[in-house]
């Protein structure tokens, strides 16, 4: 890739015209938001727990092409995937679907707040039932 | 008689300006409203300070610390006549803009506003102007009430004569010209309003002061405050004016070293004006740095300044509303406008499109640029903003045009 402006690839602004798992889901097992404040993308992830699995997931909110399609990504990910798996999910399983390996520093928080909302989200679920859980605090604190 | 000026001539004392941007690009720099580049004369006072005369300032009798004192000194009688303020002692240094007004809410403030009294803003204020009052009013159980715009981006001025008619009206803080949409606000009909109904007034100076005549004499506000960065200077440099009896009445901001006239062990007497506001070793190489820029301006003279904004930005206002799917935001009465414009693209995200045309070089801002409560009002998250100065020229508001055509290829447009 030559330059950042690379980054804006068909994927990329496809999936912020039409970005998957758009939407509330009511009353949902797990929901968390998260935004940042310097550029004002702004997530909800909601999440269905069937089992040990995430049965569905779905996200609201506003932000940049980059924000949209990572959140996508994520969303697909994450789907159908257990608990044990969504957790272990790390920046450049999200990055590297789009491409986005060496995005600049200052658009780096626009591609990971939907991860660091996911993985608050799960802390904020499994906080009570894993000794655990706390990892996922701080992996999502120290993403960005 | 002064010589005519070019821009050409301009852009050479600007070292920036030279260098190249993402490999081989020209850099286009249209972030102006946010901190401007630095004429070479600028960098070479501090140089010079800190080669040939650093010291701290004040109190030692040694030469160094003697020619570090009339220096930074001589910067307050610059800014005296260059805003034709009347006596000196009402200029107090502070970090900047931000620092001024939260100077004001703290030690006039908190003397000042009692529980049921109201300050009143604007819808259009940066979050400088708002969040001090926000604090200040939260913890006097005063309020806090808005000015709000018209579609045009405009004061609708009948409201304040409504807060005013309430009588609990202490003080009103405005902008003189707004960081986003560029109105210059009508301080004139406030202050003559305020002035009647005895209430203060204090004037957002950051966006102004650098790009028209402000006389503080003629304006009669009692307030005013502005940073040096926005205006060819160093960042950290700004002033707070204010009446000097207000300055007088008010407690002290900040306790410490120069702020003093004597200590003891229980009690203190303060320094006098404006030294009662400059606790401790102050930013001297980048005060006696900003006489260097007032020095700049003053040479090319502020109505240049002026002219030069409005052809820039009413050529780049006429080439944008001709291309398809851009929101423009403002009025565009060039008389109560300054040289900023903010813009939506059809749906791509002004952080999007700020990458994008980064590529070509060009520096804009895109977000909410503090102003959360106007993005709010316009109902929009942000808006990607060009905001010029002296040295723009016509032909990087054509490399800005052409560079959003490759952003409109790159999102389908």
């Amino acid at each position: 890739m030559s330059g950042n402006a690379d980054i804006y690839h068909e994927m990329i602004v496809d999936y912020s015209r039409h970005p998957s798992n758009f939407g509330k889901i009511e009353n949902p097992t797990i929901q968390y938001h998260d935004s940042n404040p310097l550029c004002g993308d702004s997530i909800d992830i909601y999440m269905n727990v069937d089992g040990d699995k995430v049965s569905d997931i779905k996200f609201s909110g506003r932000g940049c092409a980059i924000c949209l399609a990572c959140t996508s990504v994520l969303t697909e990910i994450v789907k159908g995937k257990t608990i044990e798996d969504a957790r272990k999910i790390q920046k450049n399983d999200v990055l590297g679907e789009l491409g986005l390996e060496n995005l600049q520093a200052v658009r780096i928080k626009c591609a990971l707040l939907s991860l660091k909302v996911l993985k608050y989200g799960l802390y904020s679920y499994l906080a009570s039932k894993d000794a655990n859980a706390d990892a996922l605090k701080q992996e999502a604190s120290s993403l960005y | 008689m002064q010589t005519a000026i070019s821009v050409e001539q301009i852009r050479k004392d600007f070292p920036i300006l030279q260098r190249k941007v993402r490999k081989d690009k020209n850099l286009v720099y249209l972030d102006n409203a946010a901190t401007t580049q630095k004429p070479i004369q600028v960098i070479n006072a501090i140089t010079d300070f800190y080669t040939n005369h650093n010291s701290n300032i004040h109190r030692a009798v040694h030469a160094l610390a003697e020619e570090a004192t009339e220096a930074y000194e001589m910067t307050r009688d610059k800014i005296a006549k260059f805003l034709n303020i009347k006596d000196r002692q009402e200029i107090v240094f502070v970090r900047g803009t931000t620092e001024a007004i939260n100077l004001v809410a703290y030690a006039w403030g908190r003397q000042n506003i009692k529980e049921g009294d109201i300050i009143v803003t604007t819808e259009y204020e940066h979050h400088s102007n708002i969040v001090p009052w926000q604090l200040l009013t939260q913890e006097k159980k005063a309020k806090l009430e808005y000015i709000a715009i018209d579609d045009n981006g405009e004061l609708i001025l009948d409201q304040l004569d409504q807060y005013l008619a309430t009588g609990k009206v202490k003080l009103v803080a405005v902008s003189q010209m707004s960081n986003v949409l560029g109105t210059i606000t009508d301080v004139d009909a406030i202050i003559s309003k305020c002035k009647k109904a005895g209430v203060r007034v204090l004037i957002d100076g950051a966006q102004s002061v650098p790009h028209m005549k402000v006389d503080l004499d003629a304006l009669g506000c009692d307030f005013f405050a502005f940073s040096g960065h926005k205006m060819l200077g160093p960042t950290g440099v700004g002033v707070l004016w204010a009446k000097k009896e207000l300055l007088e009445q008010m407690a002290p901001f900040h306790g410490g070293g120069d702020m003093i006239r004597e200590v003891h062990k229980y009690e203190t007497t303060w320094n006098d004006l404006p030294y009662k506001f400059e606790a401790g070793t102050p930013n001297i190489a980048d005060v006696i740095g900003f006489a260097a820029a007032i020095d700049y301006l003053n040479n090319i003279g502020m109505d240049y300044v002026r002219a030069h904004e409005i052809e820039i930005t009413k050529y780049a206002l006429d080439k944008l509303s001709q291309i398809n799917g851009i929101k423009l935001y403002g009025t565009s009465d060039m008389s109560k406008r300054g040289g900023v414009i903010s813009f939506n693209f059809a749906d791509i995200h002004p952080h999007d499109l700020a990458t994008i045309i980064d590529e070509d070089g060009i520096a804009i801002r895109s977000g909410h640029h503090c102003a959360q409560v106007l993005m709010e009002k316009l109902d929009i998250a942000a808006t990607s903003r060009a905001s010029f100065y002296i040295y723009n020229t016509k032909e990087e508001v054509d490399v800005l045009i052409n560079s959003l055509s490759r952003a409109a290829r790159l999102f389908k447009l």
